[in-house]
């Protein structure tokens, strides 16, 4: 293990490929190499190393690509580059369903997937393997002395009430870049109207746009910014070094849940061993919700016994808002609200 | 004595058989009937959604500041889900311009159709609408269309039950088919019994209850049976009628021809009459023979077996005998040494052992013995009639058996050559046995007659 560790070659390629961007690239060679599996992922190296190399475990000679690139650079790749990749893992459910529902994905069926609840599965091509929720990451030093918000209309209380200290201190995706953030804040701006409100009280305060969790929950941590909108609570989680410094908190008024999904594109040239990863992921996820990975795995559990969790159902209704005309209404509203002060 | 008639197919065959064949053919057609229409609900059910999603979609289309916008509801296609997760595709149109969606979804024209679309076959709805947008028409086209894979499982798994359906409808019938058979071949089978079953002299009319279907068969055979009755009396009739006729003026004859054989006295005319008187002698004898044999061959067709004393039977016979034996100064030893009673007919019996007595008596010379002897050993009843006469020429005494065969030392003797045929057949009829074979020793024949005890 710690020899595979080391063996890793860590390599960082900026716009290597035509046509779509790739932030990272990272080998996980296998000795006696047979094959090589090209994986797509938006998920950060280092939480899903893990899965990686256990896989690689019990399945040696497969070596890993494992490339890392944003949810809309994976939508580019896959359906408009056709690129050539033999899993695509990203958490953005709706693109994921489309490339399925274009043609632009494998069926893949095995024992484990079988095994799997209809909602966390979809046309024989899409199969979840975590739930992830959507959290506010708050800096414990900007919060000092204020009553912490566990909903939303708390949130856009406190807010309102310090403007002075929260004024361009709160960070959000930017939904425009952000697959991810798009799914995210269109699933809000269906369940409740108060995203709207939250929306207006967060543009009015000058709100900062990010590209990913990451980056948003470090500035949080750094005191960079306050109030960090729509993170995933699995980055955070995983981010034990940053603990001291923020506040985790899943809205209690409802917290979308996202499941992580991976498929098998149309272009791959290695779908039995692509199969096998999935089946890995299933079995990590589903067998050992408790696998010690960062990303959590799946219990119907988690999901039934707290009201206040939405799951996003993975379906034709995800087509709706990836429609044209659709998402420039969206993102019309979206920028009237967040980008006001522009 | 009749042949088998030839059979040609078996009514039970053919009716199950039939019954099978409609069965099959309903079964099918059971299967196509709800195979149809399930695919039929199906397929509406799919339209009905689809022509729903079309309409909540048509619905949020609206006019803002000059210009088509389109809302579509989140609703429009989360009611498309369903558990085989069948893909979607849409697509909106502005005066045929595409604004928004699958830009290569075939062209269409409102309602319904079945295309195929990206290695799939597509369910379509598409529905217009028309705006006024500054007061220039509009005309709005919303298509959506879904795969057809969850339409597909239900039709397998209806199809699946209706073959289900239709091999148990057939199983059912099959079932019922072959009892159908099977009682319609049991009335024929209980008939062919109950006649079959009867007694050689019943020949009453059939009057078992059967099938209406089958009362013209039995109108015929009952009809037939007393035709037959009619002509086994007639028969009998007929043998007692011709052995009176023929007996009666052949005596009256050897009379009239003894009494002239005492009034001629020239030798050459005595003796053509004497040469006559044998002539008579021997047709009498012949007549009445056939009659016997005819008689015999007649009862023995239909026996009438009840038990009977053979030791009874052969005193009588003997003692009737015996004039004509001292006639020719015999003397006949009776010894009855059997026990229990055979099943016979005594007519014939008495028939065969006369006939066997007879030969005894005329083929032996004057002053010479018969011994007529019965025993019995258990399971068979014997009679043994032993002579001192001329015996049997050859070792093998089976062709004189046959009719009108007899013996090459037997000329002299007046015969027919029927005697041991008669007795042969009665053995035969009763289940008996007839043996013949020369004294060892010594000059005559040993004949004897054997029958099963009861």
């Amino acid at each position: 293990m710690r020899q595979l560790v080391l063996s890793l070659a860590l390599s960082l390629v900026a716009s290597a490929a035509p046509g779509f961007e790739i932030e990272e690239l990272v080998q996980f060679p296998a000795e006696n190499e047979t094959a090589e599996l090209r994986v797509i992922s938006t998920a950060d190296t280092e939480l899903f190393a893990p899965f990686i190399l256990e896989f690689q475990q019990a399945n040696p000679g497969i070596s890993v690509a494992y490339h890392v690139v944003s949810t809309t650079e994976l939508m580019i790749a896959l359906a408009e580059e056709g690129e050539s990749f033999d899993l695509a893992i990203s958490s953005a459910m709706d693109l994921q369903v489309k490339l399925a529902n274009d043609g632009l994905a494998r069926p893949y069926q095995s024992v484990r997937t079988a095994a799997l609840p209809p909602w966390a599965r979809w046309h024989g091509q899409v199969f979840a393997f975590t739930q992830e929720p959507a959290t506010m990451v708050l800096s414990r030093a900007a919060f000092e002395g204020l009553p912490l918000p566990r909903t939303r209309q708390e949130l856009i209380t406190v807010l309102r009430d310090n403007p002075d200290r929260f004024a361009g201190r709160i960070g959000t995706y930017d939904v425009r870049v952000s697959g991810l953030g798009y799914l995210f804040a269109t699933q809000d701006g269906r369940t409740s109207e108060t995203f709207w409100r939250l929306a207006e009280v967060m543009g009015s305060l000058q709100t900062r746009l990010y590209c990913c969790s990451g980056a948003m929950i470090e500035d949080v941590a750094s005191g960079e910014i306050a109030v960090a909108y729509n993170v995933l609570g699995s980055y955070a989680q995983a981010r034990a070094d940053l603990h001291d410094a923020i506040h985790i908190i899943a809205p209690q008024d409802f917290t979308t849940v996202m499941l992580r999904t991976v498929l098998i594109p149309e272009t791959a040239t290695l779908p039995d061993q692509a199969g096998a990863f999935i089946d890995h992921l299933i079995q990590t996820s589903w067998l050992r919700p408790d696998n010690g990975f960062a990303f959590p795995g799946i219990t119907g559990e988690g999901l039934s016994g707290n009201a206040g969790l939405r799951p996003i159902a993975l379906g034709p209704g995800l087509l709706v808002y990836l429609d044209r005309l659709k998402r420039q209404q969206f993102l019309r509203e979206w920028e009237a609200a967040m980008v006001q002060a522009e | 004595m009749t042949g088998w008639p030839r059979a040609r197919g078996s009514i039970r065959r053919r009716l199950t058989l039939q019954l099978l064949t409609s069965a099959a053919i309903l079964a099918v057609i059971l299967f196509l009937i709800v195979s149809s229409f399930a695919r039929q609900i199906s397929a509406e059910s799919q339209d009905r959604i689809l022509s729903a999603s079309v309409a909540s979609i048509l619905d949020a289309v609206s006019v803002a500041s000059g210009e088509v916008s389109v809302d579509i509801p989140y609703s429009a296609f989360t009611m498309l889900d369903n558990p085989s997760d069948d893909r979607v595709f849409y697509r909106i149109m502005q005066d045929g311009e595409v604004i928004t969606g699958y830009d290569d979804l075939p062209a269409t024209t409102p309602g319904t159709a079945t295309l195929p679309y990206r290695d799939e076959t597509l369910r379509t709805v598409t529905a217009t609408r028309r705006l006024s947008v500054n007061g220039a028409p509009v005309q709005i086209a919303v298509t959506v269309g879904q795969t057809r894979d969850a339409q597909a499982q239900t039709l397998q798994r209806i199809s699946r039950i209706s073959v289900y359906l239709g091999l148990g409808f057939f199983a059912v019938s099959a079932v019922l088919a072959v009892l159908a058979g099977q009682v319609t071949a049991g009335s024929l089978r209980r008939l062919a019994g109950s006649v079959s079953r009867r007694g050689p002299q019943d020949l009453r009319p059939v009057e078992a209850e059967v099938p209406s279907e089958m009362v013209p068969l039995v109108q015929s055979l009952n009809r037939l049976i007393a035709r037959l009755s009619t002509a086994l009396n007639r028969t009998e009739d007929f043998i007692a009628e011709a052995a009176h006729r023929v007996r009666t003026p052949l005596a009256t004859v050897r009379a009239h021809a003894e009494n002239t054989l005492r009034r001629v006295d020239r030798e050459e005319n005595r003796a053509s009459l004497r040469e006559m008187i044998r002539a008579i002698d021997e047709s009498s004898r012949a007549a009445g023979q056939l009659l016997d044999h005819a008689m015999v061959s007649l009862r023995a067709d239909q026996l009438e077996l009840e038990p009977l004393d053979l030791n009874a039977l052969v005193v009588e016979l003997v003692d009737r005998l015996r004039p004509v034996a001292e006639l020719k100064d015999m003397e006949i030893r009776l010894e009855t040494g059997a026990r229990g009673a055979i099943m016979g007919d005594a007519i014939l019996i008495q028939n065969a052992v006369r006939n066997l007595l007879d030969n005894a008596i005329k083929y032996a010379p004057s002053e010479t013995r018969i011994a007529v002897t019965t025993t019995s050993d258990g399971t068979t009843a014997t009679l043994i009639i032993h002579d001192e006469g001329i015996g049997f020429p050859e070792a093998d005494t089976t062709p004189l058996r046959g009719r009108f065969t007899r013996g090459r030392n037997a000329t002299g003797v007046v015969g027919s050559g029927l005697g041991l045929t008669i007795a042969d057949e009665v053995a035969r009829a009763h289940g008996g046995h007839l043996a013949m074979s020369n004294n060892e020793g010594g000059p005559g024949a040993c004949v004897s007659l054997s029958f099963p005890l009861r």
